[in-house]
């Protein structure tokens, strides 16, 4: 039966995680904290009542541990949902994100595949201390055998939870802190919908100009665009949701109707997802382009400090000041 | 724990019964000619490069034969013998060095995972392995295989801790062959000895003779019984040698003397239970030949199989990155 709630993007994590162990016994969760705390963020809230300690459990405070041991339990017939509990802290889990979970299935020729989601809040924007505020979609994204999702909505953060539970392949599953709280009229089909993973979505229609986005960044172009409209200028606004895998097709049919693209992305702009984005749709879209696609992002230089942290994240202003800056006067 | 003496002789009662120490014979005197035949194909140029374990043998062999079938093994780089004393081909098993392919056998048809060259990142992979077991109301035991150097990797203290605080059935078996490529043990550890490194987690650590076979089946059939019985996970370090380099691209002579190797000769794990069985009238030269015979069918079809030449197909490196392969996989892979 088919639902509508208005839910917080938290909740709609923690709704389908419960629906998803609901549907599937072989669904477990564990991290750090995740137990009868229900997580730092309360994603986890109320599951280990619910469900039992064998199905969501705390665990020792080691990253690599946590993640080496859902690669064994998934291969070994469970579909494991970790949590990391803030994106650098994360790190210590590298080794065993690149090196196993991503190549495992490569590795023995799809004999061995790790249905698995490691779980990341991720991003700024919240007034964290240092090492809770980082953007690492990078290092996932540019590693082979990882699936990489970041949903900017409630609607999108269910369904995405919900795929990524139900994927043969392992997904790195990035949830933008400083949206947990944003709410949304959520449907709830109690199952997975229509694929998520891998599609972008265009979020605002528009004419003049098109800004690219995921995660954290999608409320920050969605306003630019709404700032444009009073000023005159109607800018289309692409929520990416999945950055692995990338969806050229609606990234680029979305820049050729416009022939004006700005890329928006909170992560530092050096060797990042947003220069992948430009390189692929300069490649793809040339003839289409009426300017140099812009990036607008975080600046390269280890995340602020919570004071200063407004001058680093992209805001409204430089979303428009790039746009100002699609050499408007050619055309 | 010694049982059996490098002169022979039993040193103390409760041996592995007359068959087992039999099958152990035979096992060692196979790994022992899989070692030899896999590091002459190096110097042919048909393996890129081997770990050998040329004097371990009795660590590899006993590994293996204290399992049952739905059993899991994880083995480093070094544990070819033993992962072909599961079950697995060894023409299979020795894909990676090969170069043919990563991982060249199926991991689920012998419960074999594959060999894993970064140091002790199995190990959780194998406490995970056996929480899911426990969890399904399995009575899977998991071998989980490790080396001396492996020990000071972060993921060899993750694991013990959480195999520990899950009650994980896992054994985790610590090969101590002195050298970690050339560091010795002394720069690896201040501990007197790798079985203490349990005692901070909680977890029961025995130490054993590895170039005993004997002693080696005996304690590990007891860390298994343990683990299986739910008692959690064990800790077992044997003392054996690696008796020849790293592999062959290393050149041992610049950091152990001569001596030091040849008083491990001595020590041969085969030398010294086939002069038990002797002793004991169980072992006639007749039956000798007969293992030898087997052991030497296995290396020949080893070293055909490594010889023969079947050309990989690079549409499979695009193949099975993903469960279905990307869009842009899809158009590189008709690109290359």
């Amino acid at each position: 039966m088919t639902v509508h709630e208005k839910l917080s993007m938290g909740q709609a994590l923690n709704r389908a995680l419960r629906d998803a162990m609901a549907a599937d016994p072989s669904v477990v969760v564990f991290g750090e904290d995740v137990g009868p705390l229900g997580g730092v963020f309360r994603i986890t809230d109320g599951l280990t009542a619910e469900f039992g300690e064998d199905r969501c459990f705390d665990t020792p405070l080691a990253e690599s541990g946590i993640v080496g041991v859902a690669v064994g339990m998934a291969m070994n017939g469970m579909r494991p949902v970790v949590e990391m509990q803030f994106d650098a802290f994360a790190y210590p889990a590298f080794e065993q994100i690149v090196s196993h979970v991503a190549k495992m299935r490569n590795r023995t020729r799809g004999k061995v595949s790790l249905p698995m989601v490691i779980r990341v809040p991720y991003a700024g924007g919240i007034g964290g201390v240092e090492h809770h505020c980082d953007s690492s979609e990078a290092y996932y994204a540019h590693t082979p055998g990882l699936h990489v999702v970041a949903p900017a909505t409630p609607s999108d953060a269910y369904d995405l939870l919900r795929e990524a539970i139900a994927s043969p392949d392992p997904v790195v599953f990035l949830e933008p802190k400083k949206l947990y709280w944003s709410k949304e009229e959520v449907e709830l089909s109690g199952r997975p919908r229509a694929s998520a993973i891998g599609r972008a979505v265009v979020r605002r229609e528009g004419t003049d100009a098109t800004l690219i986005a995921y995660g954290p960044s999608v409320p920050v172009a969605l306003e630019a665009a709404e700032v444009a409209d009073r000023e005159g200028r109607s800018l289309q606004v692409v929520d990416l949701r999945s950055i692995v895998p990338f969806d050229d097709e609606t990234v680029c049919a979305a820049v050729r109707s416009t022939g004006r693209a700005v890329v928006v992305a909170e992560a530092s702009g050096f060797a990042s997802v947003s220069s992948e984005i430009a390189a692929r749709v300069t490649e793809r879209c040339f003839h289409s382009l009426a300017a140099p696609i812009r990036r607008v992002t975080g600046y390269d230089i280890p995340y602020p400090p919570p004071k200063l942290e407004h001058i680093h994240l992209p805001n409204v202003e430089r979303v428009l000041e790039a746009v100002d800056d699609l050499q408007w006067e050619d055309s | 724990m010694t049982l059996i003496g490098v002169d022979g002789r039993a040193v103390r009662d409760a041996l592995p019964d007359d068959a087992a120490l039999m099958r152990a014979l035979q096992g060692l005197i196979t790994a022992r000619r899989l070692n030899e035949q896999a590091y002459a194909l190096v110097r042919q140029g048909r393996l890129a490069v081997y770990p050998s374990s040329h004097g371990q043998e009795a660590c590899q062999v006993a590994a293996a034969q204290v399992l049952d079938d739905g059993d899991w093994l994880f083995p480093t780089y070094r544990d070819t013998a033993a992962i072909a004393e599961r079950g697995v081909d060894p023409v299979e098993a020795l894909s990676l060095l090969k170069g043919d392919w990563h991982c060249g056998y199926d991991p689920y048809e012998h419960k074999v995972a594959p060999h894993t060259t970064p140091l002790a990142t199995q190990l959780p992979h194998a406490v995970g392995v056996a929480h899911a077991a426990r969890l399904k109301g399995e009575p899977t035991v998991v071998m989980a295989l490790c080396g001396d150097g492996g020990t000071s990797e972060g993921d060899f203290h993750e694991a013990l801790n959480f195999a520990a605080v899950l009650k994980a059935p896992v054994v985790f078996f610590l090969q101590n062959n002195e050298y970690a490529i050339s560091v010795p043990l002394s720069r690896q550890t201040a501990a007197p000895s790798l079985a203490h490194k349990g005692i901070g987690y909680g977890i029961k650590g025995e130490r054993v003779d590895g170039n005993d076979v004997a002693a080696v089946l005996a304690v590990l059939k007891d860390a298994v019984d343990r683990a299986r019985a739910g008692e959690g996970p064990q800790l077992v370090e044997a003392h054996t040698y690696r008796m020849q380099a790293h592999t062959n691209a290393d050149d041992a002579t610049r950091y152990r003397t001569d001596d030091e190797v040849a008083a491990w000769v001595d020590r041969d794990p085969i030398v010294r239970l086939e002069k038990h069985l002797r002793d004991r009238d169980l072992l006639t030269d007749s039956l000798l030949s007969e293992m030898r015979e087997a052991a030497e069918k296995k290396a020949a079809s080893m070293r055909d199989g490594i010889n023969r030449d079947i050309a990989p197909n690079p549409s499979d490196l695009f193949a099975y990155v993903y469960a279905t392969p990307t869009t842009q996989l899809q158009e590189q892979g008709a690109q290359a």
